[in-house]
C-alpha cells in the first residue's frame, strides 16, 4: 500500500521539540514494562512507536498521558519539566488519546460521544443546563457546530444518532478518533488506530490522520503494527522491544537498522 | 466495668464474629467459583434453617431432616445456577447483583409460603447457658451454645480452607474462579464444579442457619444477618477464606465493643451501622480487603 | 401511517435535540398533561387520587433520583430510602422550628439537606466502585435511620417516635383535599422531571454517562471524576429528599424513621430496573409497576380464590412474583419497560408496514 503524501509543502513545517521523554522507567511489581526510554517528539510531526507485542508501547502512551506514573524519568512539555502527570492534566494541556481496545461510551450515541469530548470547553453548571439558561444553550449550539465539523470530516454523518455499541469495529475506531479530535488537541496519541481494519478502512484512517496533521498542525504520536502504514505516514519512528528503545530515526533508517530487523524476526537474545 | 466484663464482651464479640464469618463464607465460595456476588445467601441461610426445622416438625428424625435439607439446598443452588446465573452469564456485576437481590425475594416468598410465618425454635441439644467451669474459675460468663457454634463454624471454615488450598478439587475450584474459559480448556468439568460449589455453599448456609437459629430462633430477621456479612466480606476480601475468618473476628469484636463502650452515649443501637462504617474505612485504605486480590485495571 | 415523521424537518440544533422531536409526540404529551392537570382531578375518585396517583407520582420522583445516580451515573446505591427519610424529617423540622416558613421553601431546603447528606455518603465513590459502593450506601441507609431514631430532637422529642406532618400551605391556601394535594404533587414532580430530562440530555447527562460507561476514558478527556460523581449523588439525593418530604406531607401524613427500610430501598431499585435504567420515562413506568403489582395480585387472588386466602399467602406470592419479575426482566429486557415502549413506538412508525 502506498500513499502519495507530503508531495506539497507542509502547511505546518515540523518545529521544535514539543514533548521530551527522558529516562522513563515503568515497573508493575516485578515486570519491567519500560526501561530508561528517552526520545523526543517535534511539533507538527507524525511520530510512530513500533515494536513487537508486549514491547511496552501502550505503556509508553499511558505514561505520556498520565494514566501510569513512571518510577523513574521525566516528561517535559515545550521545555518545562512536568511534575506528576495525571490524565486530567494531560487533557488540560491539550493531549488527547485513543485506546487500543476502544474506550467509547457504549451507552451513548456517536454525537454524544464526540460532544463529550468537548467537555473542557463547556462551563455551564448543571443548574444552567437544567433550566436551559442562555449560556448553556449557547454553549451546546457552539460546540455542536464544531462537532458537526468533525463528523463531516470523518464522514460519519449517517450514524450520528446511532448508539456506538451497535457500530461495526472500524466505525467505532473512527468515532473514537472523532472524540479525541473534539478536544482540538495539540498532541494526539493514537493506540493502534488501524488494528482490525481492512485495506479500505486503513486507507481512510490514514487519510484522516494525515489530514488532521496537515490542516490543524496536530502533532501525532501513533502506535501501529502495519509497517506499510508506518513507513508511509510517519516522519520519524521509535522502536521498542522488551521495554527498551532499540531504534530511533526516519522510517528508512529504522527499516535498515539490524537491531530492529533482529527484534522483528526474533533472533535469539 | 471490670476486666471480666471486658473479656465477656470481647469473647462474645469474637464468637459472634465466627458466626458472621460462617455466613460470609457462603458468599466467598460462590464468588470464588463464579465471580457472582450472591446476595441471596442470607435468604438461603434462612430457608435452610426453616426447612430443617420444618422437616423435623413433620416427624423426620434429626439426621434424616439434615440430609433432606441438604438435598433441598443443593437443588436450590443448582436451580439458581441454571435459571438465574446462566442466562445472565456475560452481564455486568451490577446486573448479576440485582438478579440475586430478586432471587432473595423469591426465596423469602417461597419460604413463607411453604413453611409459614412465625418464629420457630431450633433445639440442637446444647443449652444457651454459661459455661460452668469458666464462670466458676474466672467469673466470666460465656454461653456454651456460643462456644459450640464457634467451634463448629471454625472447623467448617478450616476444612474448607484446607480443601481449597490442598486438594485437587480445591485447585480445580480456584482455576474455575480465576478464568472459566481457561479452566474449560484444560478439561475441568465446569458444570460439575459449579454444582459442587453450590452444594457446599448450601451446606454452609444450612450449618450457619442451624447455629444462628439455635441462638436466636428461626425467624425472618435471619435474612438480615446476611447484610451483616457484607462488611466482613469487604474487610476480608471477597475471595479469601482465611480473610473471611479474620474479618469476621474483627467485625464481631469491634461491633460488640462499640456497642457496649460507645453505644450508651447515643442510646445504643450502634451495631446496626458500625460494621459498615468500619468497612468503609477499610475500603478507603485498602480497597481490596485485607486478603483480597489487588485489582489492576488495564487500559 | 399516522405516526410518522415525513414532512417534519429539523433545521436547527435546538430542534434536533428537543425532548419530543416528532410533532405527534408533542401533541400527545400536551394532551396527557392537560388530562393530568384538568381531567383527573375533576373525574378521579378520592381513593384513586389518595391511594394510587399521589404515591405513584411521589415514587416516580424518588425513582428519578435513583435513576440519576444508578442509571445515568452508574453509581450503584442502596440508600435511597435513607435520603427520603432525611428529606421528610428535614421538611418537618423546618416547618416546625422556623416561624412562617413557606412550604415550598421548606421543600427545597429539605432537598438540599438530603443532597448534603448524599454527598457525604457519596465520598467513598471516589475510591470504590460497584459492589463495594453499594455496601457503602447501605451504611448510609442504616446510619440515617438510626440517627433519626436515636436523636429525639429530629422527632421534636415526641415519645411515640412518630411525627405528624404539618398542613401544606402556599400563600395562605391550604392544600388539604386529595385534589389539591394531587395537583401540587403533580406540578412539583412534572417540574422536577423536566429539569431532570434537560440535565440528562445536556452536558450534565453526558458527563454522568461517560463516568458510568468508561471512567478512565472520561478522565483522560478531562472530565472531573470527583466533581461529577459527587454532583450525581447530590442531585439524586435532592430528588429523593423532596420525594421523601412529599411522602410524609402529601401521602402518609405521619411518619417514623423505621418506615424508610432497606426493603424500600430495594423496591426503589427494582422500580428503575423494571422501568428502565438510565431513562426518565422508566422511572414513571417502574414506579407504576411496583405500586400496582400488589394491588393487581390481591385483586387476582380475590377473583380466583375468593376470601379464603389470608394476607401472609398473598404477601408471599407478591414476594415471589416481584423477585421473579426482576430476574425475568434482567434476562429478557434489561433496559426495562422504557425500551419496550420505545420498540413499540418504532413499530408504530412503520405501521402498517412490517419493516
Amino acid at each position: 500500500m502506498s500513499i502519495q503524501l507530503h508531495a506539497h509543502a507542509r502547511a505546518f513545517p515540523i518545529g521544535a521539540t514539543i514533548l521530551q521523554v527522558e529516562d522513563v522507567s515503568l515497573r508493575f511489581g516485578g515486570v519491567k514494562a519500560l526501561t530508561k526510554i528517552s526520545f523526543d517528539v517535534r511539533e507538527h510531526e507524525v511520530r510512530a512507536i513500533i515494536g513487537p507485542n508486549g514491547a511496552g508501547k501502550s505503556s509508553m502512551l499511558n505514561v505520556i498521558n498520565g494514566v501510569y506514573r513512571p518510577q523513574e524519568g521525566t516528561l517535559s512539555f515545550r521545555g518545562s519539566k512536568l511534575e506528576g502527570m495525571t490524565p486530567r492534566r494531560a487533557a488540560h494541556m491539550g493531549i488527547s488519546r485513543t485506546f487500543q481496545n476502544i474506550a467509547l461510551f457504549k451507552g451513548m450515541s456517536v454525537l454524544d460521544n464526540i460532544m463529550a469530548g468537548r467537555n473542557l470547553r463547556m462551563h455551564a453548571s448543571f443548574l444552567e443546563v437544567a433550566f436551559r439558561l442562555p449560556r448553556a444553550l449557547r454553549e451546546e449550539n457552539e460546540n455542536r457546530d464544531k462537532v458537526e465539523e468533525i463528523i463531516e470530516f470523518l464522514e460519519i454523518e449517517h450514524i450520528r444518532k446511532t448508539p456506538v455499541g451497535r457500530l461495526p469495529y472500524g466505525l467505532q475506531k473512527r468515532v473514537e478518533l472523532g472524540r479525541a479530535l473534539a478536544a482540538e488537541p495539540k498532541i494526539l496519541l493514537l493506540d493502534e488506530p488501524m488494528a482490525g481494519m481492512n485495506i479500505e478502512e486503513k486507507q481512510d484512517m490514514c487519510r484522516f490522520v494525515l489530514d488532521v496533521n496537515d490542516h490543524y498542525g496536530t502533532t501525532v504520536v501513533l502506535i501501529e503494527h502495519d509497517m506499510g502504514v508506518v513507513m508511509d505516514i510517519s516522519d520519524r519512528v521509535v522502536v521498542l522491544d522488551y521495554g527498551k528503545k532499540i531504534g530511533d530515526g526516519s522510517p528508512d533508517e529504522v527499516r535498515a537498522d539490524q537491531n530492529v530487523i533482529d527484534a522483528y524476526l526474533g533472533v535469539a537474545h | 466495668m471490670g476486666f471480666q466484663f471486658f473479656m465477656e464482651v470481647l469473647i462474645g464479640g469474637l464468637l459472634s464474629g465466627v458466626m458472621y464469618a460462617l455466613v460470609a463464607l457462603g458468599f466467598v465460595l460462590i464468588y470464588k467459583a463464579s465471580g457472582v456476588f450472591n446476595f441471596a445467601q442470607g435468604a438461603m441461610v434462612f430457608f435452610a434453617a426453616l426447612s430443617f426445622v420444618g422437616f423435623m416438625e413433620l416427624g423426620l428424625p434429626f439426621w434424616a431432616a439434615l440430609l433432606v435439607t441438604i438435598g433441598v439446598m443443593v437443588l436450590l443452588g443448582m436451580a439458581t445456577e441454571r435459571f438465574v446465573l446462566r442466562p445472565l452469564v456475560n452481564q455486568s456485576e451490577i446486573t448479576l447483583l440485582m438478579a440475586t437481590i430478586g432471587l432473595t425475594f423469591v426465596i423469602e416468598g417461597v419460604a413463607q409460603l411453604v413453611w409459614g410465618v412465625g418464629v420457630r425454635r431450633l433445639d440442637l441439644g446444647i443449652k444457651d447457658v454459661p459455661l460452668p467451669w469458666l464462670a466458676d474459675k474466672t467469673g466470666i460468663f460465656i454461653s456454651q451454645l456460643d462456644v459450640f457454634a464457634a467451634v463448629v463454624a471454625g472447623i467448617l471454615v478450616a476444612t474448607l480452607a484446607l480443601l481449597f488450598a490442598k486438594t485437587d478439587i480445591g485447585r480445580a475450584l480456584r482455576a474455575v474462579a480465576d478464568d472459566h474459559a481457561a479452566a474449560l480448556s484444560i478439561g475441568i468439568p465446569l458444570k460439575r464444579i459449579w454444582a459442587l460449589v453450590w452444594a457446599i455453599a448450601g451446606i454452609v448456609a444450612l450449618v450457619a442457619g442451624m447455629l444462628w437459629g439455635a441462638r436466636s430462633g428461626v425467624q425472618f430477621a435471619l435474612v438480615f444477618v446476611a447484610l451483616k456479612a457484607l462488611p466482613v466480606l469487604i474487610i476480608g476480601g471477597f475471595t479469601s477464606v482465611p480473610g473471611v475468618i479474620v474479618a469476621g473476628l474483627i467485625v464481631g469484636a469491634a461491633e460488640k465493643m462499640a456497642e457496649v463502650y460507645v453505644g450508651p452515649k447515643f442510646g445504643g443501637g450502634i451495631e446496626s451501622w458500625f460494621p459498615y462504617a468500619l468497612a468503609i474505612l477499610f475500603l478507603l485504605i485498602r480497597p481490596e480487603g485485607l486478603f483480597g486480590e489487588k485489582i489492576i485495571r488495564r487500559v | 401511517m399516522f405516526y410518522r415523521e415525513a414532512g417534519q424537518f429539523r433545521t436547527s440544533y435546538a430542534q434536533d435535540t428537543q425532548i419530543f422531536p416528532l410533532r405527534q409526540d408533542r401533541l400527545a404529551m400536551m394532551a396527557l398533561l392537560a388530562a393530568a392537570f384538568i381531567a383527573v382531578p375533576l373525574f378521579a375518585s378520592d381513593y384513586w387520587l389518595r391511594a394510587l396517583l399521589i404515591p405513584w407520582l411521589i415514587f416516580s420522583l424518588v425513582a428519578l433520583g435513583q435513576n440519576i445516580l444508578t442509571g445515568y451515573a452508574g453509581q450503584l446505591s442502596l440508600g435511597s430510602a435513607g435520603f427520603m427519610a432525611v428529606g421528610a424529617f428535614a421538611c418537618y423540622n423546618f416547618m416546625l422550628r422556623v416561624d412562617g416558613m413557606p412550604f415550598l421553601v421548606a421543600l427545597v431546603l429539605s432537598g438540599l439537606c438530603a443532597a448534603a447528606v448524599g454527598m457525604a455518603f457519596g465520598l467513598p465513590s471516589l475510591r470504590i466502585r460497584g459492589l463495594y459502593l453499594a455496601v457503602a450506601t447501605l451504611a448510609a441507609q442504616f446510619f440515617i435511620v438510626w440517627a433519626l431514631d436515636k436523636f429525639a430532637w429530629f422527632k421534636n422529642n415526641d415519645p411515640s417516635g412518630v411525627i405528624t406532618a404539618q398542613p401544606m400551605k402556599i400563600l395562605g391556601y391550604s392544600f388539604a383535599s386529595p385534589q389539591a394535594k394531587y395537583i401540587l404533587v403533580l406540578a412539583i414532580v412534572a417540574g422536577l422531571a423536566l429539569l431532570a430530562k434537560n440535565m440528562a440530555r445536556g452536558a450534565t447527562g453526558r458527563s454522568w454517562m461517560a463516568v458510568r460507561d468508561m471512567d478512565v476514558a472520561a478522565e483522560v478527556m478531562g472530565l472531573p471524576l470527583m466533581r461529577t460523581k459527587l454532583q450525581a449523588f447530590a442531585i439524586s439525593s435532592f430528588y429523593c429528599g423532596v420525594g421523601g418530604a412529599l411522602f410524609a406531607f402529601a401521602y402518609l401524613g405521619t411518619v417514623e424513621p423505621s418506615a424508610f427500610t432497606i426493603d424500600l430501598s430495594f423496591r426503589i431499585l427494582f422500580m428503575i430496573i423494571i422501568g428502565g435504567v438510565g431513562t426518565i420515562l422508566g422511572s414513571f413506568l417502574g414506579a407504576a409497576f411496583i405500586l400496582l403489582l400488589p394491588i393487581l395480585l390481591s385483586v387476582l387472588f380475590h377473583a380466583v380464590f375468593g376470601k379464603i386466602v389470608d394476607a401472609s399467602v398473598t404477601s408471599s406470592v407478591e414476594l415471589i412474583v416481584f423477585g421473579s419479575l426482576i430476574i425475568v426482566f434482567l434476562i429478557v429486557e434489561p433496559h426495562g419497560l422504557a425500551r419496550l415502549w420505545q420498540v413499540t413506538k418504532e413499530r408504530l412508525r412503520l405501521w402498517p408496514f412490517p419493516h
